[in-house]
């Protein structure tokens, strides 16, 4: 078991660097970063100063291997748009994006689970079609124009919700449900699935005949083993909306880690951006790995693999 | 955070209990504005941007002040100045003025802040706005000597505009950095809480001098940064916001039907306008036939942009500047008016009567390019149309790979001509006319301190410009002030908004 985490640890750091190198190239492909940071109103010697004061006359290579070597010792350096250490900037919008994913992925789990389950006991039921037409729909709406309708009928009409903002848990309601609601169809269609599948199966069929209880043949045999690829799906769904809640962050005016990560890239910041590429690709493989560990808890032909 | 969370939580939920909703805003004396962009740093001298000049005006003041209803200069900071030769000006400072930390404000302050922003190594963000000073000396505590590097007529509207002072002892001790997250200023607003980027508080400056700003009566401005337009409209409509601003047409026509709000429009200083490679410096281009350049000038339906797309306060214009500028001379502007015909058989003329194509680049307003891109078609100049980030189009645009590009500048609000026509005509890395003539004239317009001489040779300079079409000029761009009738505002012209002059009716 050491020797499976220290491989996927090591194979973790590799993966975060390659990330890194990647993105570093793509951004200075992408445009001039003294230009961007100079503005609109900055002249071809304004470019010019910022470009030696910044050092981004030296060969790219050069450059990465600077980054690399502080980001190492845990200095991500100084935000180029905002002048500020980036570490701490980070961190404060990440607290932002965290308590939303967290909050999301949990909305979607709360609801989709028990749909699916409810969908797969009775096919082609009502309740089966209800789900079919939520995840039809979660799938369909673009989550701007569902955050809109959202704080038309919650804000404006009914005034029970602030519009925008994060300075309150109220605040995070609204987009809580569309972020949540975003990853739900898909999480909802494979815990249907899954419970189809595996309530046909020999053993469901082995456990009612011995006069189990529903209930326990339900969640305690036929939920443990369908739920294993739903696992899997819910920690690749956590990563996404960590790093591209984007749109609902910037519809609810949350300043999060996503949205900095999308302004950054216009704005040419290499360190933020560097710093949260970094910062995203680490989420991406703790999750995987998570959902390995509890995916070998819940079956235990995965853990003596 | 977690702790800082729970408390908000409970106050919160105890808010909402108490007052149905947090709405309240005469009442607590505070107005509530939303910015879109985030703000890079408040320290002005380290952004450019819109929303950055105005919390300028507000946390700090200038030398000089100038009116923007009347353009005329009045003394803030200093009471009175004058040029003792071609480039020293000599201010005598107003006594008694502190900075919201109470330290004093003197000839000191004066010094280190043109001493230190003057500098190139100390990166000030905008270099135009302060690389024309070469020093300050202080003559006793109240008179100061600036030193410029040269002749500069402009300087009084510089020192009106973008150059702040700062306190000395401060910013010494604290540097652009801790300026942005403390500032510290003489303004009529003191700074009360900032979080980069997202929410700016300011409270009153009860000491505030007598500025020509005037003095503030709104007691708290709360700003907060809200990047989406439809979100801070529902703020406006569930009462959490007061003041939005840069608000888009065909949304702002929605809100003026509605009663509680307050709809106004302002022009900017902001010109959109064709660039043509006349020089070409992007390899073989036809724009190097001035038939063709004409031919582009005459394609366009600037009134119909105006009518149909700006709409507001925007006017069409000729002049390779915007026209409240000084020195620049409408009359002098050739015009060209909208002949697809004439554009036709100039085309012809210059040896492409099936029309030809060419790239057609832009990087903001993709709905005016593409209007832009169907009266070129219409006359037979097929568009390969490019959509940029500004930084990607800048840079092609430096290294002279751009035959045609929708561009718009707004000139940083600095009310004279050197800061448009200038930027582009003088054989800078922007230029793509490489006029020799039109160098010539500028260099002595932005250099004279004559002012009867400086409108003479930016005239002829627009006059050589616009007769060679090097740019087909179009329009001024406007914006969109929205407010709750609570709120007593008038907009100016130069898209700063003003919270001393606001008040509640």
């Amino acid at each position: 078991m050491l020797l499976f985490i220290s491989k996927r640890l090591g194979l973790a750091i590799l993966v975060a660097f390659t990330v890194s190198f990647i993105s570093f190239t793509l951004l200075f492909l992408a445009g001039d970063p003294a230009a961007a940071l100079a503005g609109e109103t900055a002249s071809g010697e304004d470019i010019e100063a910022i470009r030696k004061l910044y050092g981004f006359d030296r060969p790219m290579l050069v450059q990465y291997a600077d980054w690399l070597l502080s980001a190492i010792q845990g200095d991500f350096g100084e935000s180029y748009y905002f002048r500020l250490p980036v570490a701490p900037l980070i961190a404060e919008r990440l607290s932002v994006t965290m308590t939303l994913g967290v909050c999301g992925i949990t909305f979607a789990l709360l609801t989709a689970v028990p749909l699916g389950v409810a969908a797969a006991i009775r096919p082609n039921s009502f309740i089966d079609r209800l789900a079919l037409f939520l995840s039809v729909a979660g799938q369909a709406m673009p989550s701007f124009w569902f955050g809109l309708i959202l704080i038309v009928i919650f804000a404006i009409q009914l005034g029970w919700l602030p519009p925008s903002g994060a300075s309150s848990p109220m605040h995070f309601i609204m987009p809580t449900i569309v972020l949540g609601y975003y990853a739900m169809p898909a999480i909802m269609r494979l815990t249907r699935a899954g419970m189809l599948e595996v309530l046909s199966s020999d053993y469901i069929r082995t456990a009612r005949a011995k006069g189990a209880p529903e209930g326990r043949v339900l969640f305690r045999h036929a939920l443990r083993n369908a739920i294993i690829p739903v696992v899997s799906l819910a920690a690749v769904q956590m990563g996404f909306m960590l790093g591209g809640s984007i749109v609902v962050e910037s519809i609810f005016a949350l300043h999060g880690a996503g949205y900095l990560a999308w302004e950054s890239i216009a704005r040419n910041d290499l360190p933020t951006v560097q710093a949260l590429i970094l910062v995203f690709s680490m989420f991406y493989i703790v999750f995987t790995f998570l959902a390995d560990v509890l995916n070998a808890w819940l079956d235990p032909r995965m853990r003596s693999s | 955070m977690k702790t800082t969370w729970l408390k908000s939580s409970i106050a919160g939920i105890a808010l909402i209990a108490a007052t149905g909703g947090a709405w309240a805003d005469k009442a607590n004396d505070t107005l509530r504005v939303a910015f879109t962009k985030e703000l890079e740093n408040v320290d002005s001298f380290f952004n450019s941007s819109r929303e950055g000049v105005v919390l300028q005006r507000a946390i700090w003041d200038g030398l000089i002040y100038r009116d923007p209803v009347t353009n005329e200069y009045k003394g803030n900071l200093a009471t009175s100045w004058e040029w003792i030769d071609d480039t020293t000006l000599e201010f005598k400072l107003r006594e008694g003025v502190t900075f919201h930390n109470g330290e004093p404000f003197n000839a000191d302050d004066v010094v280190y802040t043109v001493n230190f922003v003057s500098k190139e190594e100390n990166g000030v963000k905008t270099q135009r706005n302060v690389n024309w000073m070469e020093s300050a000396e202080k003559i006793d505590d109240y008179t100061v000597r600036i030193h410029l590097k040269e002749k500069f007529p402009a300087a009084i509207e510089f020192l009106s505009g973008p150059v702040s002072m700062y306190p000395d002892e401060y910013y010494a001790k604290v540097g652009p950095s801790g300026m942005g997250l403390e500032p510290v200023g003489t303004g009529p607003y003191k700074v009360v809480s900032v979080v980069p980027g997202q929410h700016f508080v300011l409270e009153k400056n009860e000491n505030y001098h007598d500025s020509p700003k005037g003095q503030p009566e709104i007691t708290n401005i709360d700003i907060r940064t809200i990047p989406d337009v439809n979100t801070q409209m529902a703020e406006l409509f569930s009462g959490s916001l007061d003041l939005i601003w840069q608000v888009p047409a065909d949304q702002a026509e929605k809100l003026a039907e509605m009663d509680q709000f307050t709809v106004k429009n302002e022009s900017t200083m902001r010109v959109g306008y064709l660039s043509m490679d006349a020089a070409g410096r992007s390899g073989e281009s036809p724009f190097t036939d001035l038939r063709v350049r004409q031919a582009v000038n005459h394609a366009i339906n600037r009134q119909e942009l105006v009518d149909a797309l700006l709409k507001g306060q925007s006017k069409v214009v000729w002049t390779p500047c915007f026209p409240s500028q000084f020195g620049c001379v409408e009359e002098a502007a050739k015009t060209y008016d909208y002949d697809p015909e004439k554009a036709k058989a100039l085309l012809a003329e210059a040896g492409y009567p099936d029309g030809f194509t060419t790239e057609l680049y832009a990087y903001r307003d993709r709905e005016y390019a593409e209007a832009i891109l169907s009266y070129l078609n219409a006359v037979g100049i097929e568009t390969d149309f490019k959509f940029l980030q500004y930084s990607a189009l800048r840079e092609l645009n430096m290294k002279g790979e751009v035959p045609l590009a929708f561009l718009t500048w707004g000139s940083f609000s600095i009310n004279d001509a050197s800061a448009m026509v200038s930027q582009f005509f003088k054989h800078g890395s922007l230029d793509d006319a490489r006029d020799d003539q039109v160098l010539a004239d500028l260099t002595v317009a932005d250099s004279s301190t004559d002012p009867e001489e400086r409108i003479e040779h930016y005239a002829k300079a627009i006059e050589r410009i616009t007769e060679q079409a090097y740019w087909a000029p179009m329009f001024s761009y406007n914006t969109n002030y929205v407010y709750t009738n609570e709120v007593e505002y008038t907009p100016t012209a130069d898209e700063v908004l003003r919270f001393t002059t606001m008040s509640w009716k």
